[in-house]
């Protein structure tokens, strides 16, 4: 059991207060009538599995039943940060491997 | 004034009503209970979305309720003089509560008052409203909830929303000695038999 930041409630809550909800930044394609099935199956169906550096969704379900998004490293399960929708994360893969950390 | 066809969904006193916790009998629990427990039954309840960075819609609010508006995550505000509340459920979402008969009213005049983008919705009848007091209140809560209500974290005025037993519940702290849970009604006699248990070896009086 590990506590989860609310960035809307503005304080640390109780993990089962949470629902993981699957990969973050997953953009809907502009013209769907226009894409290729691939590309179309692709933003339906085919989900990343990194290693190491993970952007995931969440919501607050029993909390303020907002969605956030969340940095997570799927090798130590820690979080790395959580931000706001429609915000862009400070830490990703590209990030770590120049700043060195790992 | 917002076009939206709206009626008074109160029957009146003419019509029976009965609370989520209409089947259950009174406890005793001796000279000196630890743990008061009441249900406030046939509370309104409205909720209420809009826009709090828009100041039209947060005076509009104040204008209608006698109360300002909170802002700040998890706050409650109460107005003494209509006991009535407001609590903060999330940035754009907030719980209204008023004396039962009241929520048609109260409803027309936040309607009077806003005019941006906003929403009331009538949800009396959905949930039950169960106070805790007693010199072990809080105790009971520390056994029931993983939320943490010390003092130094649940600060009167504080309402949250969170786990409580197995089924969810906003907590809410209007005054010193006073804790409210607000349960829904499906889950109401699950939290109210979870509550008598709990109670238990404080001594507890249901009423």
């Amino acid at each position: 059991m590990f506590h989860i930041y609310c960035p809307y409630c503005g304080e640390h809550r109780e993990e089962n207060e949470f629902r993981p909800k699957g990969q973050a930044h997953i953009m809907r394609p502009k013209d769907p009538e226009s894409c290729s099935d691939e590309e179309w199956a692709d933003y339906l169906f085919f989900r990343d599995n990194p290693k190491g550096i993970h952007h995931e969704m969440w919501v607050h379900a029993t909390g303020c039943r907002k969605f956030f998004n969340m940095t997570r490293d799927t090798v130590s399960y820690e979080i790395l940060e959580v931000y706001k929708m429609g915000e862009q994360p400070k830490i990703t893969a590209a990030s770590r491997v120049v700043g060195g950390e790992k | 004034m917002s076009n939206v066809a709206v009626f008074d969904q109160n029957a009146g006193i003419g019509v029976l009503a009965e609370s989520p916790l209409a089947h259950v009998s009174g406890v005793k629990g001796g000279h000196t209970p630890g743990v008061v427990i009441h249900e406030k039954a046939f509370l309104g309840y409205l909720t209420l979305r809009g826009n709090s960075a828009d100041s039209s819609f947060c005076s509009g609010v104040e204008q209608a309720l006698g109360m300002p508006l909170p802002t700040e995550p998890l706050s409650l505000h109460q107005n003494q003089q209509k006991g009535s509340s407001i609590q903060w459920l999330s940035p754009d979402e907030w719980l209204i509560v008023v004396q039962g008969g009241t929520e048609y009213e109260t409803e027309m005049a936040l309607r009077t008052e806003l005019s941006s983008h906003f929403a009331v919705v009538n949800i009396s009848g959905g949930q039950t409203l169960l106070t805790l007091s007693g010199s072990a209140a809080q105790d009971v809560l520390h056994k029931s909830t993983v939320y943490d209500v010390h003092p130094r974290n649940f600060p009167v005025g504080k309402a949250v929303a969170t786990n409580f037993a197995k089924a969810t519940a906003i907590i809410r702290r209007p005054s010193e000695g006073t804790w409210e849970l607000i349960v829904r009604r499906s889950f109401a006699d699950y939290c109210y038999r979870w509550l008598i248990d709990a109670s238990q070896e404080f001594g507890v009086d249901y009423e």
